[in-house]
């Protein structure tokens, strides 16, 4: 178990610089439920961004509907910005196969075109399948297939790692 | 009818949904709490989802319909399902041979789901029973016997509403006797544990036994309208109607029509609601179908939604896992 809030710090150092070399100051946040949902709030208050951030469940957009149907818990999305040129930072909390980061790009266009998308995540734990790189990254780590890692909250911000049975 | 059986697997999955008998408060809520989530998309640029896509829907409609037979085609369409709409007139009986053999035609096209509508009762389930197990089956109105989606947008427009189900006072006026969407409603108020569910009719359109359904009744609308939170008018069946079972509309709408004056008997916040087709002076006043508590019109909208959960919960119960990664 670690605790959680270090490492947004260090996404928050890396997401200032990143962003200042970009010219950009106000960019709107998207956090993918549920964890990255509290990490882009914390992101936000960190950063001094006005803009709410706003919430995606991809959970229509996955690429497994025919293996494993609709999540039951599913929960509304919710944008309250206009994505049109507007400048994003998609957030979540662990980066593995890159098949979430498809989903959300995907739904994130469904809404507008954005200027540019950044990709913030807490912990990429490594094992892509698709080409999705994170540009911000509280920590990078390389965890073998049996290995689960997941972020519990939002009071406070945990991290679990367990081995598969 | 043991309909319950053939609809859920034997995890209690909702694989079909010909009637809301027999389903549990959870499976209520769950297809609640989808359409939920995806009463969003309609006010997006792009008003569609990736879910079905490479699906098939074919709407089987044997029966005439135009606002379930749209929301269900845009339903499907906003899943990005490939949809195919047959309007089958002159339908011979449930038990024929040329119901099956439709079915077994279209079959044939690699299709993945039936939305049935049927003036007999049990039809969809008859066709359920008999598709392959890949295909699932909603039922789309069935005779006098249920209309499930019809139930759960009306249940849904209350939640958005009222969530409070075990303080509600809900009233039905009209023809309950020849109204599948009233039985549906009733059973889908009665499992989400609605406090007082009222019909309130003249005993002709009333069916034997209606209070083993779980209603109060009452045969006069002054007493009771009282106090109801919601208010649900039923159209006047006119081609249902075997025989005088009314003396006029005119006189139908004098006794039971839902004016302002019988509005004000419910509460001061209370929602009006109409499965549509509306029948104007017949069972309620203009003023009151367009007026400021009417949320008819928001039923049509909610009806899209509803109808996507159910679409993407039953077909999304058909996957197969194959293994591999999250």
């Amino acid at each position: 178990m670690r605790d959680a809030e270090f490492l947004i710090e260090a996404m928050a150092v890396q997401l200032r610089e990143l962003l200042a070399r970009r010219g950009i100051a106000e960019p709107a946040l998207v956090g993918i439920h549920t964890g990255g949902v509290w990490i882009a709030e914390r992101l936000r208050q960190r950063l001094g961004i006005i803009t709410p951030p706003g919430r995606l469940d991809i959970s229509f957009y996955r690429d497994d509907f025919s293996r494993i149907g609709v999540n039951p818990q599913v929960r509304p999305s919710e944008l309250p910005f206009d994505v049109d040129g507007r400048h994003l930072v998609l957030v979540d909390d662990v980066l593995y196969t890159g098949r979430t980061i498809r989903a959300a790009l995907n739904e994130l266009f469904d809404y507008g075109r954005p200027a540019s998308v950044l990709l913030a995540v807490l912990v990429d734990r490594g094992g892509r399948e698709l080409p999705i790189e994170a540009n911000v990254a509280g920590s990078r780590l390389e965890l073998p297939a049996d290995q689960h890692i997941q972020l519990t909250g939002p009071e406070p911000l945990q991290l679990l790692l367990q081995t598969a049975p | 009818m043991s309909t319950t059986n053939i609809q859920l697997d034997r995890q209690g999955r909702l694989m079909h949904f010909l009637t809301v008998e027999g389903l549990s408060r959870r499976h209520l809520t769950e297809i609640l709490d989808t359409a939920e989530s995806l009463r969003g998309v309609a006010e997006r640029r792009v008003k569609k989802l990736p879910t079905l896509h490479g699906k098939t829907v074919v709407n089987l409609f044997f029966e005439a319909s135009t606002r379930t037979r749209t929301t269900f085609e845009l339903a499907a369409k906003r899943l990005s399902a490939d949809v195919l709409t047959l309007n089958i007139a002159n339908s011979s009986t449930v038990k024929g041979e040329s119901l099956l053999d439709t079915l077994r035609n279209i079959e044939a096209m690699q299709c993945d789901m039936f939305v049935v509508r049927h003036e007999q009762s049990g039809a969809a389930e008859f066709i359920a029973r008999h598709v392959r197990p890949h295909i699932a089956v909603l039922n789309a109105g069935d005779g006098r016997h249920a209309h499930p989606t019809q139930a759960m947008l009306d249940v849904f427009t209350i939640r958005r509403h009222k969530p409070d189900f075990p303080n509600l006072q809900v009233a039905l006026v009209g023809d309950i006797l020849h109204s599948r969407v009233a039985r549906s409603l009733i059973h889908a108020l009665n499992i989400l544990g609605t406090g007082d569910i009222r019909v309130i009719a003249p005993r002709t359109l009333l069916p034997a036994y209606v209070e083993n359904l779980g209603v109060r009744v009452f045969h006069n609308p002054a007493e009771g309208l009282r106090d109801v939170d919601v208010v649900v008018m039923l159209r006047l069946q006119k081609e249902r109607m075997e025989g005088a079972l009314l003396p006029t509309e005119r006189e139908f709408f004098q006794r039971y029509g839902l004016t302002e004056e019988r509005l004000a008997l419910a509460k001061p916040d209370a929602i009006v609601m109409h499965p549509g087709p509306i029948n104007r002076g017949v069972e309620i006043d203009s003023r009151v179908a367009d007026g400021p508590r009417s949320v008819i019109l928001e039923q049509v909208t909610n009806g899209i939604a509803a109808r996507m959960a159910i679409m993407s919960i039953t077909l999304g119960n058909h996957a197969r896992p194959t293994g591999g990664k999250a």
